[in-house]
């Protein structure tokens, strides 16, 4: 266990999720320091996908607290998670499949800007700064994404990898704080898992961003975590830096089952 | 070519192609403004009343494709706010003496205030169920005109009879003519709001519900709050339409709104283009001509008729005049 951190960024604290008769989590608690990679890991059914909701706030735990920035996250409702400075990703793409590349990132851009209906039908002045807002950090992320060859097509039919950094713009576009990612490296390619480490590093070195990533590429999480998380049948079984991690015979058992 | 420059010059083919279109799409809805504003000179009394009912119907279509298209909700009732629309006209206009203009702002309200409550409860339903909730809405409506406790004000079975207005300031137009552009004027002015709206942050909002609500409601979208506004504005457009029925038919009657006028405007919707707003036009000109074109051909078999053009218009342009004219521009754009 690490000693609790001063003012962390994150604090989640002895969460509960059930459903129905089975404990999907079972008391997690840990606390992420601004600046942080942590890697969430677990054999699959380890709850890591739920704890991930619940820090979304797709779903309310049962019992337990999680506070960002030291207020709770949980009087929020999910699309106000956003502007608190929590940013995500998904684990099967979820793009906005009938716009264009431009118009997924400008509604990551939606909890960064403010407007209403009425306002922009009549196009009145204060939209054209909005839109110019919103626009100017749509194109400074298309550079730093390296998307500008696709920024107008249409994101249907677009390469896997593309759209995975597509998701990656639109979460960056709400200027978040915490970005959790939910198993960025699923169906990349070797090369691509590699740049997409320097890419998750560089984020958080050069956008102040701390990241939340679940990932079940193990040489990835290992890679670029300063800590590490293992979940096992809603329980959290071991935390620390990925070398103490990857030591610890309880974490080995649960991967590997008894026999090793 | 390196991987590089040749990504340059795909860039530069896209544009330069988009450059085009965009052109070829400001001459064509020139073209089109043009040969509305010119036509009533040159047609009868009825034909520009018939002119006139397309671009109401096309009003009320474009009021549907703001939910249906942008915001993929499912609407089998939107002739109830039409109804609702050509009521308070009528009603202002006979009952209370209100000026036709001001019909139109009240009908809004009205039906944006409805709209918005209606889709409150719908919230909970998707696909078919809010088809059916819809359905339910377009076949109460009828009914709920004729109950005898509203009849003081809407004339139960009978419906109410207004007149038609004069054109103002003794400009040189008939009667039938200042009502088309007055319609025009309106039409166009709607028009430039939905497309304001549909190109800008709220816009972008409902598209994104539309696609995936769950994405949506992480990039800090309110679902539920942009979905009922969207319930709101679309009842908005459709009401201004059905007032503007009211004021050019000079006639209400609970029978002239039943749940065949909720198919049509659907009709119109997908013939024109789902998520195409120019294409309420051809949606609404669909709505008019058609069913005359096939009493033409067979006096008999008028239903079949129609039935048989709108089944060839669904072969030969499966997504619509919008799917047509975008695949069409793309053809000749691209070389």
């Amino acid at each position: 266990m690490s000693a609790a951190a001063p003012d962390p960024l994150l604090s989640v604290r002895d969460i509960a999720v059930q459903f129905g008769g089975i404990k999907a989590l079972d008391g997690i608690s840990f606390d992420m320091k601004q600046g942080q990679i942590l890697g969430l890991i677990g054999p699959n059914g380890a709850g890591k996908t739920t704890l991930f909701n619940c820090l979304s706030r797709l779903y309310t735990p049962s019992s337990g607290d999680i506070l960002f920035k030291g207020s709770t996250l949980l009087d929020r409702p999910a699309h106000r998670i956003a502007e608190a400075g929590i940013g995500r990703t998904f684990q099967n793409l979820a793009t906005f499949k009938n716009l264009t590349v431009r118009d997924n990132i400008r509604i990551g851009a939606h909890s960064a800007s403010s407007s209403d209906m009425a306002s922009d039908a009549l196009r009145l002045p204060w939209v054209g700064r909005n839109e110019a807002r919103i626009d100017e950090i749509v194109d400074e992320l298309i550079d730093y994404l390296e998307i500008g060859a696709v920024a107008d097509m249409p994101v249907a039919g677009l390469p896997f990898g593309t759209l995975k950094r597509v998701e990656l713009a639109r979460a960056l576009a709400s200027q978040p704080t915490l970005l959790l990612l939910d198993e960025p490296a699923g169906g990349l390619n070797h090369d691509e898992i590699t740049e997409l480490g320097e890419r998750i590093k560089k984020i958080r070195d050069e956008r102040n961003v701390t990241v939340l990533l679940v990932e079940h590429h193990m040489n990835l999480v290992m890679a670029i975590s300063d800590v590490v998380v293992v979940l096992n049948f809603g329980r959290k079984i071991s935390e620390g830096t990925p070398e103490a991690v990857q030591a610890d015979p309880e974490v080995i058992r649960a991967y590997l089952g008894d026999a090793a | 070519m390196t991987v590089q420059q040749e990504e340059v010059s795909a860039v530069e083919a896209r544009q330069e192609q988009q450059a085009r279109s965009v052109s070829a799409a400001t001459i064509s809805s020139l073209v089109v403004l043009a040969a509305l504003v010119l036509c009533p000179f040159f047609i009868s009394g009825f034909q520009t009343f018939q002119l006139n009912l397309m671009l109401i119907y096309a009003i009320a279509i474009m009021g549907l494709n703001l939910l249906t298209g942008f915001n993929g909700q499912f609407s089998l009732g939107h002739g109830a706010f039409y109804a609702i629309g050509a009521y308070t006209a009528a009603i202002l206009i006979d009952t209370f003496g209100v000026s036709y203009v001001w019909t139109l702002p009240a009908a809004g309200v009205i039906c944006f205030v409805s709209g918005f409550l209606f889709g409150l409860p719908a919230l909970r339903l998707e696909g078919v169920y809010l088809a059916l909730a819809t359905f339910a809405l377009a076949v109460a409506t009828p009914q709920m005109l004729k109950l005898s406790i509203l009849e003081h004000w809407t004339g139960g079975v009978q419906g109410i009879v207004i007149r038609k207005p004069k054109a103002p300031f003794d400009l040189p137009l008939s009667q039938d003519q200042w009502l088309y552009f007055f319609t025009l004027f309106v039409g166009l002015l709607l028009y430039w709001a939905a497309r304001n709206m549909v190109k800008s942050r709220s816009g972008r909002a409902i598209m994104a519900i539309r696609d995936n609500p769950l994405a949506a409601r992480s990039m800090g979208v309110n679902v539920a709050l942009y979905k009922s506004l969207t319930f709101g504005v679309s009842a908005l457009f459709t009401g201004i339409a059905g007032a503007l029925g009211a004021i050019v038919i000079q006639f209400v009657a609970p029978d002239s709104f039943t749940f065949v006028l909720s198919v049509a405007l659907l009709v119109g919707l997908v013939v024109g283009g789902v998520g195409w707003l120019p294409g309420a036009i051809v949606g609404g000109a669909f709505i008019v001509f058609v069913p005359n074109i096939a009493e033409e051909i067979s006096k008999g078999l008028s239903g079949a008729m129609y039935g048989l053009m709108l089944i060839l218009l669904i072969y030969v342009m499966p997504t619509g005049a919008g799917g047509l004219i975008r695949t069409v521009t793309d053809r000749l754009t691209r070389r």
